[in-house]
């Protein structure tokens, strides 16, 4: 059996003695008797050997593509040597929240520094510290912008099936009303959403390039919900953002949007990162964590939680969320590594993610029975026809390729900066050869 | 300490991307940023050092003694993290083919087992990321159970008044009313106020046993069967399930779903905040609503995720903070059968040890034998010295001590709630109730020290009323 209990035997009884008990027992004893639990049904405990082995062996189960070339929500991006060398260091990883702030000021500052990036990001005034996904997110964002005369929320229906999901059982959970504004040629219909909006509209939910990797007509879009009185949220993919509008630009209210492409390995899909921004007068209507400057006794200048009021520890039914555990260690992760990619950095990562998914595209437009679904603008994913799909996406599987991910309306494909021409030429020469 | 945007030059940085090989392509004028993207300009010696600096600034579970009561801030594992870490993890996209993810739908199987054993419940999600995530998932199940049998009067939650603020919020979340129902004299639920409080309209009950006290709730079975009798349903907060793993369950209490905080009972770290994991555990009656997909394993051991028609959605993308599951998996498999109950025994011994050396000094909230955490009352030290619960936890920081959770619960004045965890030594347990004993002795002989504490820290008390007052959330750039 594996333990982490260091106390001996002997220092057990001298406990026990202090305590005034004769067994560890007699301290259940407000417990009923035959609720007892006689033993669990589970396997003996291990030495740490057999449970690395037992764990690797689990690990060793999957397969590690070397391309990827699906997105829809989790991307593969390089994540710098110096980010994985920071995040794991264990003042980090074990401490708590940063409750007590004169022995968290290391916390406190890298979410300091972390919410000054997503603004800059995102051009927006004020970031939290974090929620659980991009999913999430966009949920938390519906609940922000409710208001006693405006309660019904609007989402396109462009957003990543997923999020659309999570939006509508938090809507569902809250009994929020909830519009899905239709897509025309795979983006939102700007003329159905000018005709669905009423005059209890509290805000229009738009991802920025959507799922099927496309531009929207953001600005249009926003300034038709600003119209009807609406509050406008943009879920922003932060690379895009190296190099492609801001959501502040577009005129957004709040953005939101998934941080895992900042730092966060796809690990199967967590943990992720929800990043959420707002103008400055939302402010006191953000939900979680939220850290701000201030001074010590002596004048120094520090940091501490702030504008807790709006919080559950707080409020507790009257908060503007629930959350209390975030994603702090994977904000790190998003700072660290916009501080060591930089503006720079962040604009070359879009950039070559951008021109990648075009070569892509084009290569496999070459095959026969292959083409673009929509003809829009986009940025690094796209959605393609693919005749037997299943045949082709195997056969790329075999040689190692994730492929894009079959969606109703043909493969939504997506290319980073980790994939050489080299391999999409390998890749499109696969599809070819399938389907030749 | 510099902030990351005062080191370094403009144009400084570090060389991580290559040049393009394909045809360069950028986004068209009525898409392209204009707005200046200001990032740092570091180098990477200025980047590590700069990170190095904050995490001196940091008190971790590593750096020290951690009795945060209610948050079970025991060791972290190093394998836990070592087996998290590897490629064949880490390297998995969340929507890659069943067949080629079996090992991480094992993972997900295998933990799903293992926490409704130790629960006593018939399925698991590992959907939720965090505790407050947890009882969102777990009130909608109660929600959309409800809905399903045609009950929509029932509207109210029950929330004993010493329960963690997120109970109350994640009702509200849910579109539920809440009925708070004071406690007993001794901590425990007031099994009158509860007949009141429940009726036609319950919804259910959320309650945490061992409770917020640290008391376990001796009229756990007939308070599940008032709730039970009224028709509603009873949900368990997994704050505290450390004290009782593996010794009595929740399902063999009556509670019919619950959350667990992977990262309280199960070792894995709380990353300054998060990710936490908050799977949900429920009796078979309700295991069709859960969220996401459940995975089962066929005849020939392979395992396939699928959806109940009756799921009620999805609360986060994809499956979970999968990777703090993988960690709380290995804990799982390195404790077993025996070495779950022997932590949450000795967890109980460790806060019953400091329990009773520490009443020889300070007043106990409730004079009983404790669970895994308790409570001490500095209301007559602070009436008696002006010393404040407040003040005493400073007094800790001076001594690498991280302070309990203070003021709470919230029926408990000048509270300081203590939860050592089970792995503590002897010997930590001694040096701590040694400092808790001079810093007393302190408040009356110089209360002006403790007013004063911290001084040894990278700084001293922090003004959070100009924080609240002018926010200053984000740096200013030139």
């Amino acid at each position: 059996m594996g333990s982490y209990v260091p106390s001996s035997g002997t220092e057990r009884e001298e406990m026990l003695k202090k305590i005034g008990v004769a067994t560890v027992e007699e301290l259940y004893a407000s417990v009923p008797h035959e609720m007892l639990l006689k033993s669990l049904n589970l396997p003996e405990g291990k030495s740490e050997l057999e449970v690395s082995a037992e764990m690797e062996a689990l690990a060793q189960k999957n397969t590690i593509f070397k391309t990827v070339l699906r997105g829809a929500g989790a991307y593969d991006h390089y994540i710098p040597a110096a980010v994985k060398s920071v995040t794991s260091k264990e003042q980090f990883v074990t401490a708590y929240t940063p409750y007590q702030a004169e022995i968290s000021q290391g916390i406190l500052q890298s979410i300091f520094e972390y919410q000054t990036m997503i603004c800059s990001l995102t051009g927006m005034d004020v970031s939290n510290a974090s929620v659980y996904d991009g999913a999430t997110a966009m949920a938390e964002a519906v609940a922000m912008c409710k208001e006693r005369k405006r309660t019904k929320a609007y989402i396109s229906a462009t957003v990543n099936p997923v999020y659309l999901d999570v939006v509508k059982t938090y809507c569902s959970a809250s009994n929020t009303d909830l519009t899905v504004v239709p897509a025309k040629d795979g983006k939102t219909d700007a003329q159905a959403l000018e005709a669905l909006l009423s005059d209890t509209a509290s805000c229009l939910l738009v991802q920025q390039p959507n799922f099927y990797g496309l531009f929207e007509d953001a600005e249009t879009l926003g300034n038709i919900a600003h119209a009807a009185g609406a509050k406008y949220v943009i879920c922003a993919n932060p690379i895009s953002l190296g190099i492609c509008k801001t959501p502040a630009e577009y005129g957004a209210d709040v953005a939101v949007g998934e941080g895992q492409p900042l730092g966060m390995p796809l690990a199967f899909g967590g943990p992720y990162l929800g990043f959420m921004a707002c103008k400055e007068s939302m402010q006191r209507k953000l939900p979680g964590r939220i850290v701000g400057e201030t001074t010590d006794l002596d004048g120094k200048r520090g940091y501490v939680l702030t504008l807790q009021a709006r919080e559950q520890h707080i409020r507790r039914e009257k908060a503007s969320s629930n959350i209390c555990s975030n994603q702090a260690l994977c904000a790190l992760t998003a700072g660290v590594y916009m501080a060591a990619m930089g503006a720079k950095g962040m604009a070359q990562a879009a950039t070559l993610s951008m021109s990648k998914a075009h070569y892509l595209a084009k290569s496999l437009c070459t095959v026969p029975g292959v083409r673009m679904v929509y003809d829009g603008d986009y940025f690094n994913e796209f959605v393609t026809t693919l005749p037997q799909c299943d045949k082709v996406l195997s056969a790329l599987e075999k040689k190692g390729i994730l492929g894009g991910l079959p969606v109703e309306e043909g493969v939504l494909w997506c290319a980073t900066e980790k994939v050489s021409k080299e391999e999409l030429d390998r890749a499109a020469a696969i599809v070819k050869e399938v389907l030749a | 300490m510099k902030l990351i945007f005062e080191r370094g030059e403009e144009g400084q940085g570090l060389s991580l991307m290559p040049a393009c090989d394909v045809p360069v392509v950028k986004p068209q004028s009525g898409y392209a940023r204009e707005d200046k993207l200001n990032l740092p300009h570091v180098s990477e010696n200025e980047l590590s050092r700069h990170y190095s600096e904050l995490g001196k600034a940091v008190h971790g579970v590593n750096d020290g003694f951690y009795p945060l009561g209610s948050c079970t801030m025991k060791y972290n594992p190093k394998i836990n993290e070592a087996v998290a870490a590897l490629p064949g993890f880490t390297g998995v996209h969340p929507l890659q083919p069943e067949e080629t993810a079996q090992g991480c739908l094992e993972v997900l199987y295998d933990t799903e087992k293992a926490l409704a054993e130790i629960s006593g419940m018939d399925s698991v999600t590992l959907q939720p990321a965090a505790g407050a995530h947890g009882e969102f998932t777990g009130l909608m199940l109660i929600k959309s159970y409800l809905r399903f049998k045609g009950e929509k009067e029932r509207v109210k939650i029950i929330v004993p008044d010493s329960a963690h603020g997120t109970n109350p919020a994640s009702a509200a979340m849910c579109g539920f009313e809440i009925v708070n129902i004071p406690s007993a004299p001794d901590g425990c639920v007031d099994l009158e106020a509860l007949k009141n409080a429940v009726g036609k309209d319950t919804a259910g009950l959320m309650l945490t046993n061992p409770n917020t006290v640290g008391v376990f709730d001796k009229n756990i079975l007939e308070i599940t069967k008032i709730v039970h009798d009224a028709g509603g349903l009873c949900y368990y907060d997994g704050a505290n399930l450390n004290a009782v793993m593996g010794v009595v369950r929740p399902g063999d209490m009556g509670f019919d779903c619950i959350h667990f905080n992977l990262h309280k009972t199960f070792s894995t770290p709380h990353g300054g905040g998060g990710p936490g994991s908050g799977p949900v555990g429920c009796k078979a009656f309700l295991a069709d609503f859960l969220p996401g997909v459940r995975v089962k394993k066929d005849a020939e051991g392979k395992l396939h995720a699928s959806k109940s028609p009756k799921s009620f959605g999805n609360v986060k993308a994809f499956g979970g903070n999968f990777l703090v599951v993988v960690r709380a998996l290995a804990y799982i498999l390195t404790l077993g059968k025996e070495g779950i109950p022997e932590a949450a025994k000795n967890a109980v011994l460790n806060a019953n040890y400091m329990q009773a050396c520490l009443k020889e000094d300070f007043d106990l909230a409730y004079n009983v034998h404790c669970m895994h955490e308790f409570v001490l009352t500095l209301d007559r030290l602070h009436r008696e010295t002006g010393v404040s619960a407040l003040d005493l936890a400073k007094g800790l920081l001076d001594n690498g001590i991280h302070p309990p959770t203070m003021y709470f619960p919230l029926i408990v004045h000048e509270a300081l709630m203590i939860e050592p965890t089970e792995t503590e030594p002897k010997e930590t347990l001694d040096e701590a109730i040694a400092v808790f004993k001079q810093l007393k002795k302190l408040a009356y002989e110089n209360p002006q020290a403790l007013h004063d504490a911290p001084t040894k820290t990278p700084v001293r008390r922090l003004d959070d009323v100009k924080a609240a007052r002018t926010p200053v959330l984000k740096y200013k750039f030139q």
